[in-house]
């Protein structure tokens, strides 16, 4: 006993998760004695449940240098603090707006919360892995949760399909990813990612570029890259619109980890030849994506391809290989991470019983119907443009900076091409909902109070961020140094 | 009667196979979900080949622990695939490969 208790201040670092673990349980307690009897009220449950998590993560988890515990298996630092206190907030937020969706699909259960916490908390493993072990752990509890929550909807036929294409694309991308796990525990002998850092130096051996290969393949059909992006369009578009928020927002935040502490931190030693393989994935990416968005019709999908656009901008971010390449990449990944949860919840607000607000021609004369709902998605939309001086311009800039000190003027031509003609697909959304006839017989938009004022912070936010952006700036740079 | 001991290359050659036929089963079979759900776990289980290979010879035990959660992981794995298959069961009548094709674009 006496050991045990001598054991308990090391572990405070790792509060995030085990008071995640202690909630997961918690809310399946209250959802089967009181939820059933009052639906939603474990939805209220779970937002309080992630306020407190936040609360005892802000006091016990922010470390101020970088910590080892559990054997090398958990890294608890200050990167870790800010990006779990974003992926708290996160969660929260969409689980906020996504409740009177999921009210008036029948579909507000007790289970569905807790799927979204052990996504979360798999979320957090990967932030806060130290060795490819907890990486595999966390990558596979994040996937497996999603998996089930794109399949919520037991009516949605369209649902269940897409459920299927992710989880048989997903479950390739684990097998991948632990195969290239296995190669390089086979070439180093080790599980421990600080270890293999020091003893991976040189890059351009058969093996090393053979277990890479596999695992930068994972870290792409995770992220969503070109050539294997054929998942998401299909899983954004067929999911509950709910999910879709959630898939969209907090594992990005994840896999952004995941792509640090793999790839930039244990097997930095090999980062000639990992740079390599980005490269054409990066262009792919970021092509496709925005072209392949401006035919959509339906704005779900063309918030997919819009994903895969920016996901684009973030592995650029990682091919420029500097601090100041991964620092861009992390502004850029908590922005568009703010931005994407806005323009979701737009959609869930915009759709009522029975009515899917995902076609392109609902958004048609918005501006008339809710003059405040217009403004919003705007404002979101000039973000994900890059329009100054919303945030998403200095989000871009700071990518095409990093490109540029590192000598990629041909990256930085693409990037910049593209980004226009992102602009133009987002720009028609606002020309759409300002410009042109609302058509008759559309349903009301939905006005709950406290979802409608986030709503009108987080474009706010997007705002204030793009007015003032060396707070946030500043922050990220100092993380990754 | 020659005796052959076992070797690396030998025990990676076999993993290297059984990996290559989950990936070839999952991309050539167009009739039956439930095919890919066991190429699935083919995959999984070529990956923890190379795992015991390696613990084997190198002689450090950790790569024999990942294997058990590997097990454990491919486990919940099917668990949720085969309750997604149930769903689309419900829906559709088919889990035939091809009558997975409303979502395009």
């Amino acid at each position: 006993m006496h050991t045990f208790l001598h054991l308990v201040p090391g572990m405070l670092p790792a509060i995030p998760e085990i008071f995640l673990g202690f909630a997961i349980c918690a809310v399946l307690l209250f959802e089967v004695f009181v939820g059933v009897k009052r639906p939603g009220a474990t939805a209220t449950f779970t937002l309080l449940m992630l306020v407190v998590g936040a609360a005892l993560t802000v006091r016990y988890a922010d470390v101020a240098h970088s910590m080892v515990l559990f054997g090398g298996m958990y890294i608890a630092d200050p990167l870790a603090f800010v990006l779990k206190l974003a992926a708290f907030l996160c969660v929260a937020v969409a689980l906020l707006y996504s409740r009177m969706y999921l009210e008036n699909r029948d579909i507000l259960r007790g289970e569905y919360h807790v799927l979204a916490l052990t996504a979360l908390l798999g979320i957090f493993v990967i932030i806060s892995a130290g060795s490819l072990l907890t990486v595999y752990i966390g990558v596979e509890l994040l996937a497996l949760s999603v998996y089930a929550m794109v399949a919520f909807d037991r009516e949605s036929g369209v649902a269940a399909e897409s459920a299927m294409k992710y989880f048989v694309l997903g479950a390739i991308a684990s097998g991948t990813l632990l195969y290239g796990m296995s190669i390089i525990y086979g070439l180093t002998g080790t599980l421990d990612l600080a270890v293999i850092a020091t003893k991976l130096t040189a890059p351009g051996s058969l093996g090393v570029i053979l277990g890479l290969t596999f695992i930068v393949v994972a870290v792409a059909f995770k992220l969503g890259a070109v050539p294997f992006h054929m998942w998401l369009p299909d899983v954004y578009e067929g999911a509950p619109t709910s999910v879709t928020l959630f898939v969209g927002t907090a594992p990005k935040i994840a896999y952004f980890a995941l792509a640090l502490r793999l790839l930039a931190h244990g097997l930095a030693g090999t980062s000639a030849d990992w740079t390599v393989m980005l490269m054409p994935l990066a262009v792919l990416t970021l092509i496709v994506g925005n072209v392949v968005a401006i035919v959509q019709t339906n704005l779900k999908r063309m918030l997919a391809y819009s994903t895969i656009g920016h996901v684009g901008f973030i592995l650029l971010g990682f091919i420029a290989g500097t601090p100041s390449g991964y620092t861009a990449a992390l502004y850029y990944t908590l922005v568009y991470v703010l931005v994407a949860l806005g323009a979701f919840g737009v959609i869930l607000l915009a759709s009522r019983k029975s009515f899917e607000a995902d076609k392109l021609d609902h958004y048609k004369g918005l501006y008339q119907r809710d003059p405040l709902l217009a403004l919003v998605m705007m404002v979101l939309m000039f973000s994900l443009a890059g329009v100054p001086p919303f945030v998403g311009f200095w989000a871009k800039l700071r990518i095409i900076q990093a490109l540029w000190e590192t000598r990629h003027p041909g990256l930085v031509i693409v990037a910049v091409v593209m980004s226009v003609v992102g602009a133009f697909y987002y720009l028609r959304v606002v020309k759409l909902m300002y410009f042109d006839a609302p058509p008759e017989n559309l349903p009301a938009t939905l006005r709950p109070l406290g979802p409608r004022f986030v709503i009108g912070v987080n474009a706010a936010a997007t705002l204030a961020l793009g007015i003032l952006p060396s707070p946030l700036l500043d922050l990220c740079s100092r993380l990754i140094h | 009667m020659s005796t052959h001991a076992i070797t690396l290359a030998d025990l990676l050659t076999l993993s290297g196979v059984l990996f290559a036929l989950a990936v070839a089963g999952i991309f050539l079979n167009r009739k039956n979900v439930i095919l890919l759900l066991m190429c699935v776990e083919l995959l999984l289980l070529a990956a923890n080949f190379n795992f015991i290979a390696f613990s084997r010879v190198s002689g450090d035990i950790n790569g024999q622990v990942f294997v058990f959660f590997v097990l454990t992981v491919a486990a919940a794995e099917s668990a949720i695939g085969l309750a997604i298959l149930v769903v689309l069961f419900r829906e559709r009548r088919s889990i035939n490969v091809e009558d997975l094709n409303t979502l395009r674009g």
